[in-house]
């Protein structure tokens, strides 16, 4: 495909005379035509399927054990029996992460998010910041651990509590920024300027106009592009691991300076172990878990979205 | 500098003398609070560059940079410690290799798809349900490669395909990557103007000759930069490969076990390790170079999409 593409637009352009390239007949051509979409297809299919036959079976793996002890498995803590196992540490763990990191990471994001849109003026270091910003959304997940780790955990140890749920959480804010400004900007890029200009005109001032007007207006795309990045710091198991969440834990956490696990981490260590069929069907059921809380984080995001833009 | 203008007029006006200040210091705070947000991650930059480099720098007073560079052994991990990085980076390699090989040819055809072959709506549904691909928490892709694809290939293809293994850690990781591959690319395609394909069509081309001699030629820089995009996320992908390739150091095949650079941190940093321990600052010198890797990925990457964009 690729040695004649480079040439055939060119060759097309400058020699139309050139019939060598088309020595198939029309109806060979039109035969390739058909595979070809057939071929395009599948490929787009492809993910999906598989995506489908994951879900399948874990669904199929995970609901057994879960029905096996509905209510323990959720209020029970992990246990080297896996039919006494349960995911209430994990789950609390990971709400109380979901909570902090929400604290920390939604107005930081905003308030980059508006100062970059309307205030900043066009120079070097505001454009430093973007390039930065967009590097950041690229960083692996397991670097900032490792930031985490060397800032959070250890640095700032004693504020932080070490590996607590307040060192996850700041990791995993700092994780899902970019993506947050990055949402924020959109939604403020697409209001019309004559709203800013109708404010000034009524006298108010620059805050004025955002708090009253521009933010209420960013914000159904602000809340949607904040529930995708916590959802995406919910399923984060890689950062957290490094910061030292805890894979066994016994205790619920009690607060943010509290030692904790989270529901990913839950998985991992279970599917460790996974070699041995049992514990199949119990890190399953921790993944049906996972799932559906990011299932339940994306609809609400959606049914935010709706209602707000239906609002506005 | 709208600020003061406002509050110039305002000290005119007898009706807004009256808190003509504390709005005019308000603005002032506002502002300066918002630029905090927005200058944060320049520090969480240095906050990364920072960290590493004063742990690496650590590590490098131990053990020397040829070392680490040209060693074929590593056993960081024990008393015997031996610190060949190459072998961690030919085990990322092997999986981001097997991965694009897969993501590739499937996200730049389902590009096609979405962008040449599918009808608006089937077009609207298909790219956010492909979206979900990349949502998925990595840690469910790493059970389903562990306990799904292996079992599979065992039975079918490869019988003697190990229980962790650098090849189901790559097609998974490859189903992961679709949607950067494809979404990018997708962008790229779409932007070239219609007046190509009407050009080739009115040359008596096909709709595949149009399409893969014409408007993927021209949307090449877009392609490009979509695969470097995906080799990044894949060298930086943690938790596929640290359940499913193993923990195991060595320059293996693709049915064997192999540790990349994240699945080592992952190793370390699950267990038990005191900070400061030669052990301790050997993950943060991986992690630097995965960090200068995804860097350099990233930044021409972006060359590549700034020049696509530059071209229409």
């Amino acid at each position: 495909m690729n040695q004649s593409s480079t040439r055939a637009p060119r060759q097309s352009g400058s020699e139309p005379e050139g019939t060598g390239k088309f020595k198939e007949s029309v109806g060979t051509r039109h035969g390739y035509d058909r595979f070809f979409a057939v071929l395009v297809f599948l490929a787009t299919m492809l993910g999906l399927v598989v995506l489908a036959v994951l879900l399948v079976d874990v669904v199929v793996d995970g609901i057994p054990r879960i029905l096996q002890d509905p209510v323990g498995f959720f209020t029970n803590f992990p246990s080297s029996t896996p039919e006494n196992a349960g995911i209430y540490p994990a789950l609390l763990g990971s709400l109380w992460l979901l909570g902090l990191t929400a604290l920390f990471s939604v107005p930081l994001g905003i308030g980059a998010a508006v100062y970059l849109e309307e205030y900043a003026t066009d120079n070097w270091l505001t454009r430093l910041v973007e390039v930065n910003i967009s590097n950041l959304a690229g960083v692996p997940s397991i670097i900032y651990g490792l930031l985490g780790l060397g800032i959070f955990v250890n640095l700032l140890g004693p504020i932080t509590g070490g590996k607590s749920l307040l060192s996850g959480a700041l990791t995993l804010a700092l994780l899902i920024l970019p993506v947050i400004i990055i949402a924020t900007r959109e939604a403020l890029r697409s209001i019309p300027k004559a709203v800013r200009e109708g404010g000034y005109a009524l006298g108010a001032t620059r805050w004025e106009v955002i708090r009253a007007h521009l933010l209420p207006m960013a914000l159904p795309g602000a809340i949607t592009g904040t529930i995708l990045a916590l959802s995406r710091a919910i399923g984060e198991t890689a950062p957290l691991i490094v910061v030292g969440a805890a894979t066994y834990i016994s205790f619920a956490p009690s607060g943010p300076l509290s030692g904790y696990t989270a529901l990913p981490i839950q998985v991992y260590s279970w599917v460790s172990q996974a070699q041995a069929d049992f514990k199949i069907g119990l890190t399953a059921a921790g993944i049906v878990v996972l799932m559906a809380v990011l299932l339940l984080a994306n609809s609400a995001a959606i049914w935010l979205r709706n209602r707000t833009q239906r609002q506005s | 500098m709208a600020t003061e203008a406002g509050q110039g007029r305002g000290s005119g006006n007898s009706l807004w003398k009256r808190d003509s200040r504390s709005r005019h210091f308000r603005e002032r705070a506002v502002k300066i609070l918002l630029a905090a947000c927005a200058y944060l991650s320049i520090l969480t930059t240095f906050g990364i560059v920072f960290v590493l480099i004063f742990e690496t720098t650590g590590f490098f007073r131990e053990v020397s940079i040829v070392e680490f560079l040209t060693a074929t052994r590593w056993s960081a991990a024990f008393a015997s410690g031996e610190f060949g990085v190459m072998v961690l980076v030919y085990a990322t390699l092997l999986t981001t290799f097997i991965a694009i090989a897969v993501a590739l040819p499937v996200g730049l055809l389902a590009a096609i798809f979405l962008s040449e072959y599918a009808s608006p709506r089937l077009r609207r549904w298909l790219k956010p349900a492909l979206e979900v691909l990349a949502g998925v928490p990595t840690i469910v892709y790493g059970y389903f490669a562990l306990t799904f694809v292996t079992p599979l290939l065992q039975r079918t293809i490869f019988p003697d395909l190990q229980v962790f293994n650098a090849l189901s850690a790559g097609l998974v990781m490859g189903i992961m990557i679709i949607p950067t591959i494809a979404s990018v690319s997708e962008d790229a395609i779409y932007a070239v103007p219609r007046s190509l394909r009407e050009g080739a069509y009115a040359l008596g081309a096909t709709k595949r000759e149009a399409a893969t001699k014409v408007v993927v030629p021209a949307a090449l820089s877009g392609i490009v930069a979509s695969v470097i995009l995906g080799i990044s996320r894949a060298v930086g992908e943690t938790m596929i490969v640290a359940v499913a390739a193993g923990q195991l150091a060595q320059f293996g095949t693709p049915l064997e076990s192999v540790q990349t650079m994240t699945a080592y941190i992952v190793q370390v940093a699950s267990g038990e390790t005191a900070t400061g321990t030669l052990t301790y600052k050997t993950i943060f010198a991986v992690g630097s170079t995965l960090f200068v890797m995804t860097f350099i990925l990233n930044i021409i990457a972006n060359m590549f999409v700034r020049r696509f964009r530059e071209v229409y």
